[in-house]
């Protein structure tokens, strides 16, 4: 089965997904389906608080399967919004919708010119298949 | 995402690595930051005889001490719950795999183990260490007691880890005498293909013309399999029954096609790893060292000091004995749902006493369990502690091992 990359979304080179609301300023961030299928069977999710604060390039959580431990990278400084809390405690869940329903976090971000450099859905793809 | 600190499963000598090897990806890293990933692909990896039929079903592989095996066919969890309630198969033939013979030889042999080898009758075996002069474990093995052949030569197989087949295969021609002995390593002619879980028996029966319930647990028989030669012993690392079958590799390919078509599910290291750790199995390399005793590791049961005679390593396990470890291996469960990692602190008040060694989300148990050295006054079932996870405490308590025990053993 071929793996799945929207053309609406973003990418980072650290596999998460990002779904920008250019009017609201918002940003979901969730891992892209290439990342969920190289994890495996996903075990355990860390996300941070509503209101705390995240930073470009650096880690807001982690994500867990049974043989590894990965941070979670942000795309953009700004705060968070609104978290994903039901797959806190079903992190197995994520696979099974990972655009839609596997969502990770919502922030606010200060300035969406920082996503300039994140990869269109073709870049993404060229770079794990290519 | 990126990766943090070592990837798991790490011991010193036994790191798995993830390798971002789908069939569609092969030798492409998963984050093309991990540069160093792709050096070890590119090292010459050796392969089992089982590697094809493994590609074949799409398994996903990694290194793992200098073999590339694969780590996961469909996936752990379902892996895991095969072997627990069904039957599963592992390609373990990247072990290391002896066969001795010599006069006096369980009485050369026992110079190099604590455990009392005069018990041994043939047909029976023995899970036991190699043990350092300073008590540490060199590796440990299950010495298959095969009886005399002539005269008083005895004949033993024995089959150790992979990462320390090259070490051990020195140290025992190092330690026995050598007269008259003759040591064949046949590591790397013969699959070694365990079957688990509680139908593996009946399902392996199939393809054999022995009784195999007539086996007791860690007994052992020559017989056939598919009407070839066949080293086949009642032994395993997942906690459930079982075989684990040492065959010509054109046979072994053979039962393993036989056996997947019966229904029995092929799994990877990855469950490999969470079932021995239910089952609170050491992993030579992370739980066990040569700088851990089986005393500090729990396996007292295996130390037969009154039996064992002059073994390399009695003096330091006899004042262990008489005085106490310092420090001992404990089962913990983890409290929350954060999981416990090779390597993370393990903490009682927020003072540092010692670290996990294995730790894993249990998936028949649903909750996080970790081994982990402690100093003894702290080891006591029940006893709270935390481990730092990611710079944060989370608490824990020591709990009895085995994590998972199965019915009926």
């Amino acid at each position: 089965m071929a793996l799945e990359y929207p053309d609406e979304l973003m990418y980072l080179d650290t596999h998460e997904y990002v779904r920008v609301d250019e009017e609201e300023g918002v940003v979901t961030i969730g891992i892209s389906a290439f990342a969920i299928d190289q994890l495996g069977d996903i075990v355990f999710l860390e996300l941070p608080e509503v209101g705390d604060p995240v930073e470009k390039g650096e880690t807001f959580g982690t994500v867990e399967s049974v043989k590894a431990v990965e941070d979670l990278k942000s795309p953009a400084t700004g705060n968070v919004l609104e978290r994903n809390d039901p797959l806190i405690d079903a992190p197995e869940q994520l696979a099974d919708d990972p655009y839609g329903d596997g969502w990770l976090i919502k922030i606010k971000a200060d300035d969406l010119a920082e996503l300039d450099d994140a990869m269109s859905a073709d870049e993404y793809r060229d770079q794990i298949e290519g | 995402m990126g990766r943090k600190g070592p990837v798991l499963w790490g011991g010193t000598t036994e790191r798995f690595k993830l390798l971002a090897r789908s069939p569609v990806l092969a030798g492409k890293p998963y984050n093309q930051k991990r540069s160093h990933y792709v050096n070890i692909v590119s090292m010459p990896l050796a392969r089992t005889p089982l590697y094809a039929v493994s590609a074949e079903l799409n398994a996903r592989f990694t290194e793992f001490s200098g073999w590339e095996m694969p780590v996961q066919y469909g996936g752990i969890k379902q892996e895991h719950q095969a072997v627990r309630e069904q039957a599963g198969m592992f390609d373990i033939s990247h072990m290391g795999k002896f066969f001795l013979q010599g006069k006096s030889l369980l009485a050369q042999l026992q110079r190099l183990v604590p455990s009392d080898l005069s018990r041994l009758q043939p047909g029976a075996a023995q899970y036991t260490v190699l043990l350092n002069p300073q008590g540490g474990i060199v590796d440990d093995l299950i010495i298959y007691y095969q009886g005399t052949a002539s005269g008083d030569t005895e004949r033993v197989a024995i089959i150790v880890n992979a990462a320390t087949t090259a070490k051990d295969k020195t140290w025992m021609l190092e330690h026995l005498e050598a007269k008259e002995l003759l040591f064949e390593d046949v590591s790397g002619d013969r699959v070694l293909l365990a079957v688990q879980g509680p139908d593996a028996v009946a399902q392996l029966q199939r393809f054999t013309k022995e009784d195999l319930s007539k086996v007791n647990r860690f007994g052992h028989i020559e017989g056939t399999v598919l009407d070839q030669s066949a080293f086949l012993a009642r032994t395993g690392y997942t906690g459930e029954d079982g075989f684990e079958v040492m065959i010509a590799p054109g046979t072994g390919q053979a039962l393993w096609r036989a056996l997947h078509e019966n229904g029995v599910m092929p799994c990877g290291l990855g469950a490999r790893d969470t079932l021995r750790l239910e089952a609170a199995m050491a992993l030579y390399g992370q739980d066990i060292t040569d700088e851990t005793t089986p005393l500090e590791a729990g396996l007292k049961w295996l130390v037969h000091l009154d039996g064992a005679g002059e073994f390399i390593g009695r003096s330091v396990l006899h004042t262990q004995m008489e005085q106490g470890v310092e420090r001992r291996l404990v089962g913990l469960r983890m409290m929350g749902r954060n999981i416990a990692r090779h390597d993370y602190p393990v903490l009682h008040n927020d003072v540092v006493l010692g670290a996990v060694t294995s730790g894993t989300l249990s998936p028949t148990l649903g909750y996080p369990i970790a081994l982990a050295y402690v100093p003894t006054a702290m080891s006591k079932v029940g006893h709270e502690l935390s481990v730092a996870i990611r710079g944060k405490n989370h608490a824990a308590q020591i709990v009895k091992r085995p994590f998972y025990k199965r019915k009926n053993s």
